[in-house]
């Protein structure tokens, strides 16, 4: 018999106060008896909506059964046949416009907790996993190169691994794992449980090789000699700025440069040698994952932090749950107004962020309602001001290679199965649909190593 | 990991060390830089390749001894590691098409000054060096100069070696003896470059000036090293490091510079302590 209470399990959590002062996880993931009783919530429909909305197609319904029934292992193995990062995708996933989005417990009530399971079941196996045999991998000979180890090549190079091919990714950091190592923080997403990912990967016979630039280090064209095939998951990873007066000022970030300094570089710690400003008052300009993921972080520090945006609350890119763990960790947000200048100090340092406040229009390109200038400006005082509104694609490869077609944004134009217009190179994740979210990228990234498959087989 | 082959102490503040890195190596160009940590839960510093030779697969680093790190790396002896290094960095030196150049280094910047200044002579150009120190003890390079440039000046602040004075005064009077420069290049102080290009402007002789800012990636990723030149942002790590020193606004780069200063300070001070304590 289902469990028929509309509401998930609640997710336990670290107090908001206490954790606005440290970089542990949030959320601290369900007991056992939480998760075999969220699992019983689900009503394994038929025709299985929820995996229409996830982009790597996890056999939801199945896996949760397994947890239903205290399976855990089997559930564990039902997932990583179509997810390589479970326990990454359980913390960093939309859930609420995925799988969860679309699951029919949502109509009257709270959908299952699907993200919580399977972190659940991607932890319970990351404990366990001494006692759980690691399959036999039939290597067939054939050498493929991923460019990038962030979701999309760490999956790209999972499945390929899985089906017996030799891969070695490239990183240009001294970590592996792009965004999740440089980007998240570890109060979202421990550092240890990607190692643990990236170990795993490992043991299946992936090389990973960092402080390699393809661009520079080794060109496109030197590493497509070498291999049979080549995967570009390089990423969205250059900085938007807004173009607006005092923006050098010491003080202004780049939300790269802020949570570089913090998660791959750990300077908030104490024996590390990176340096790190720790603001008084913060001011973020933005709206999406990356924006409260600066003012978490910023709030950290000891900060006071307000987020400009300039839409309203409805609009707001970032995941819900994102926006309510930055509020009860007493981030301000301040809607409708957009940063028009940074006012520096006589030392060349911020000292405020003026802005302008902004009125909602007529619908945009995006169909979301286009904010206008209203011609009112204010002023927040800080001392800190970073910038946090989208990224684009590094363009080193394109500077340095042949054969590739870009869009006008920089990003590599791929058709379906993600292969590129040159000969045996496939390409995926934000690198070709512009900064998305790491389940899209990793979709890409499988999605492309079938296609590799297909492409390597035939040959 | 790059194995340390050989490291030389070039003064009591600048060391070179030659690493092992095949693949910098075959790649390097004069002008260009690696980011490398000196240890495990260390920074990422930008270095520029003083040398290379593609065929013993190693790349040569000149670095003085100004923070923690490269204290650390300082005391890291051959046959040990430099746990990362990633490179090369950076656009080239535009170095093609010039007949007559002065290349112009203070202190540490000499070691970069110098590569460049034999890539000009093996292409064909005139040479006019220009080194300056504040005093002998520092003076580093000066042999390889001589021997590659047509005409050197050895400048110190205190005159204990070569001529009392600074590199402007030594430019001042090559132009003024008649000396015209398809190019004036420059490696060493914001300071100095800024002096420097100040002087040439006034002449209108191209100069270009290696930036050296704040960096943590060197791929473009964090926008940490940017500066503005003629009014547009750029980032010295993919657009650089070498910018047109007419244009470049060197009172914001000495502002960015001193960002971390006070950290700085006391993550060397903590260095400096362990090592006399380790001894």
């Amino acid at each position: 018999m289902a469990n028929m209470s509309p509401r998930k399990n609640e997710m336990p959590c670290q107090d908001p106060e206490v954790r606005a002062g440290n970089f542990d996880e949030v959320a601290l993931g369900y007991t056992e008896e939480q998760a075999t009783d969220e699992a019983k919530r689900c009503l394994k429909c038929k025709n299985r909506p929820c995996m229409q909305g996830c982009p790597v197609g996890v056999r939801i319904p199945e896996f949760i059964e397994k947890v239903a029934a205290g399976e855990f292992e089997e559930a564990y193995g039902i997932i990583t046949d179509t997810n390589a990062l479970p326990a990454v995708c359980g913390r960093v996933c939309p859930q609420e416009n995925q799988c969860e989005g679309k699951c029919v417990r949502g109509i009257k009530g709270e959908p299952v907790g699907i993200g919580r399971l399977e972190r659940y079941v991607a932890d319970y196996h990351n404990t366990h996993k001494e006692s759980a045999e690691e399959p036999e991998i039939k290597k067939n000979g054939k050498r493929v190169a991923v460019v990038g180890s962030g979701p999309a090549g760490l999956t790209c190079a999972g499945v390929l691994a899985k089906k017996g091919y030799e891969v070695t990714v490239y990183e240009a950091l001294h970590t592996a794992g792009g965004v999740l190592a440089y980007g998240i923080p570890e109060f979202r997403l421990p550092k240890k449980i990607l190692k643990t990912e990236v170990d795993g990967l490992k043991k299946m016979g992936v090389k990973i090789l960092t402080n390699v630039v393809i661009g520079k280090t080794l060109t496109l064209e030197e590493i497509c000699d070498e291999y049979d095939s080549v995967f570009l998951g390089t990423g969205a990873g250059l900085p938007q700025f807004m173009n607006i007066k005092g923006e050098n000022l010491c003080g202004v970030y780049s939300s790269n440069e802020f949570l570089t300094r913090i998660n791959l570089m750990k300077a908030y710690e104490e024996n590390a040698r990176t340096p790190l400003y720790r603001p008084k008052k913060a001011v973020v300009v933005g709206g999406g994952n990356v924006a409260m993921d600066s003012a978490r972080c910023a709030r950290r520090l000891g900060a006071e932090v307000t987020i400009v945006y300039r839409r309203t609350e409805n609009e707001l890119p970032a995941r819900k749950e994102e926006v309510e763990n930055a509020k009860e960790e007493g981030v301000v947000f301040h809607m409708l107004a957009s940063p028009v200048e940074a006012i520096g100090d006589e030392n060349g340092w911020v000292k405020a962020v003026k802005c302008e406040k902004m009125k909602l229009g007529e619908a945009d390109a995006s169909g979301r309602a286009k904010p206008v200038p209203s011609g009112e400006y204010f002023t927040i005082e800080a001392d800190c001001f970073i910038v946090a509104i989208g990224t684009t694609p590094n363009p080193l490869i394109k500077k340095t290679s042949e054969g590739l077609e870009f869009d006008k944004k920089g990003c590599i134009v791929t058709d379906e199965s993600n292969r590129t217009t040159k000969e045996g190179v496939y390409a995926g994740g934000d690198v070709v649909t512009g900064a998305a979210t790491v389940i899209s990228a990793m979709g890409a990234g499988k999605t492309a190593a079938e296609s590799i498959d297909g492409y390597l087989s035939g040959k | 990991m790059n194995k340390i082959v050989k490291k030389e102490i070039l003064n009591p503040t600048v060391t070179e060390i030659v690493i092992e890195a095949p693949l910098i190596a075959r790649k390097a160009e004069p002008g260009q830089f690696v980011i490398l940590r000196a240890e495990e839960n260390g920074e990422r510093i930008p270095l520029t390749i003083a040398d290379y030779d593609r065929e013993k697969g190693t790349i040569a680093l000149i670095f003085q001894t100004v923070g923690a790190t490269t204290m650390k790396l300082s005391k890291l002896g051959e046959g040990e590691n430099v746990p990362d290094v990633v490179g090369p960095l950076g656009r080239a030196t535009d170095t093609e098409g010039f007949r007559k150049v002065a290349v112009i280094g203070g202190g540490v910047g000499c070691a970069i000054a110098y590569p460049v200044a034999k890539k000009l002579a093996t292409l064909g150009a005139e040479v006019h060096g220009i080194a300056g120190f504040r005093n002998e003890s520092l003076v580093i390079l000066r042999e390889k100069f001589e021997k590659t440039c047509a005409v050197f000046k050895l400048m110190t602040d205190d005159g204990s070696v070569g001529e009392k004075g600074l590199v402007t005064d030594a430019l001042g009077e090559l132009i003024n003896e008649g000396n015209r420069y398809d190019c004036v290049y420059v490696f060493g102080p914001l300071i100095m470059m800024k002096f420097v290009a100040e002087l040439t402007r006034k002449y209108g002789i191209k100069t270009l000036v290696s930036m050296n800012p704040i960096m943590i990636d060197g791929t473009g990723m964090c926008g940490g090293c940017r500066l503005t030149v003629g009014g547009e942002t750029k980032f010295a790590c993919v657009d650089g490091p070498e910018f047109d020193g007419h244009l470049v606004d060197f009172d914001e780069c000495l502002k960015r510079a001193r960002s971390y200063k006070e950290q700085e300070r006391k993550e060397y001070e903590k260095t400096c302590k362990l090592f006399t304590e380790e001894k």
